[in-house]
């Protein structure tokens, strides 16, 4: 799907330079578009490391834990059809807080065990049961408490107050999240009516 | 809306401060797991280049060429009529399938109209409030042998619009329309 984006958005653009005239433009443009990721990324360390030592510090503090045992009850109910004191319970827990402070690096491998232990509750099918289908719907709309790589990109380009789009952030996730879990639960009633 | 700005302002300091605490207290080699962690932003920060420089250059080509202007423009009376700016649109398009691809359009859009501007702050929110679905999609249920993912896309899908919908309202209310 990105290698057919990628190709048309170049090709388009190509096919329109001949038509439009703007051959120069484009020239110049493939060059500045290179240079400037490469500088965004070299911005971007500053941040990066930061916070990626502060969350090092996190959890070897064992803040993360004490957060996903703040958050269990709450999680418990989202999935009624896993064992509160299940693995897989604790693996989402740890993906959702991992997630949420922006440990993107360290959320997928404990996603993937949380998969691995729910397809185990679901008898080990290959078809995705109702637990599976919510923790995708969680993630997928996105649990970041601090934006930390929009804010470096941010100041990259010298905003005046890099950091005043944490608060819109935050409301944002949380209606996306609030959203995911209703569709999926609307999903999940139409299903059983059906079936 | 005051609280909203507040919490932007106040939650970094605030949380850096509590853990660096919570950390002495809990006897944590602070300073050491600070230092080992930083090495892992280092790593991601240069791993991101390949990806960046790719989709940048290819967006520069579409916009440089005059064909982003002239898609806008097609699909500009439309959206004007919900309130939605139509240069939002190729991002609310990418966010879902690929994470790297919608960071490189996110940086664009903040390079190109200013990071303080509607445009350069709704795409940071819309960034930062949903996820690549397709990603989480493909990675989870694959590492897994999942073969039939059941309504996960749909919901998946849906629950990216409600982010790109609720980003759009959000955005306007706290900064307003510029």
């Amino acid at each position: 799907m990105v290698n057919i984006i990628w190709v048309m958005l170049t090709a388009i653009g190509i096919v329109f330079a001949m038509i439009n005239g703007t051959i120069n433009e484009v020239n110049e443009a493939i060059f500045n578009g290179a240079k400037e990721a490469v500088t965004l990324c070299i911005g971007l360390i500053s941040i990066l490391v930061f916070w990626l030592g502060m969350m090092r510090i996190a959890e070897d503090a064992g803040l993360l834990k004490k957060l996903a045992s703040l958050f269990r009850p709450l999680v418990k109910r989202l999935f009624p059809e896993v064992p509160g004191d299940h693995p897989a319970m604790g693996y989402m827990l740890s993906n959702m807080m991992a997630n949420m402070f922006g440990l993107g690096n360290a959320a997928t491998p404990l996603g993937i065990k949380a998969m691995e232990e729910l397809k185990q509750l679901n008898g080990g099918k290959n078809e995705a049961s109702r637990s599976m289908i919510t923790f995708l719907a969680i993630n997928t709309s996105s649990l970041t408490l601090i934006p930390t790589t929009v804010i470096a990109i941010r100041m990259n380009y010298n905003s005046a107050s890099p950091t005043d789009i944490v608060g819109p952030t935050l409301v944002a996730t949380f209606c996306s999240t609030l959203a995911a879990i209703m569709i999926d639960r609307y999903f999940y009633y139409r299903r059983t009516r059906k079936g | 809306m005051e609280i909203v700005s507040a919490v932007s302002l106040w939650l970094i300091p605030i949380l850096i401060g509590f853990i660096l605490i919570y950390g002495t207290f809990k006897k944590v080699p602070t300073y050491e797991s600070f230092t080992e962690g930083g090495k892992e932003g280092i790593k991601i920060a240069v791993s991101i280049i390949p990806f960046l420089v790719g989709m940048l250059v290819a967006i520069s080509v579409f916009r440089a060429s005059g064909a982003l202007e002239y898609f806008m423009d097609l699909i500009r009376p439309g959206l004007d009529a919900l309130g939605v700016p139509p240069d939002i649109v190729p991002l609310a398009i990418i966010r879902p399938i690929s994470g790297t691809a919608a960071l490189g359009m996110t940086s664009d859009l903040i390079a190109v109209h200013g990071p303080d501007s509607f445009i350069g702050r709704l795409a940071s929110v819309l960034q930062g409030s949903t996820d690549t679905t397709f990603y989480v999609l493909t990675v989870y249920f694959g590492a897994v042998g999942i073969k039939k993912m059941g309504d996960a896309l749909k919901v998946g899908l849906l629950a990216d619009l409600a982010g790109i919908i609720a980003s759009i309202v959000i955005v306007t209310l706290v900064f307003g329309n510029m």
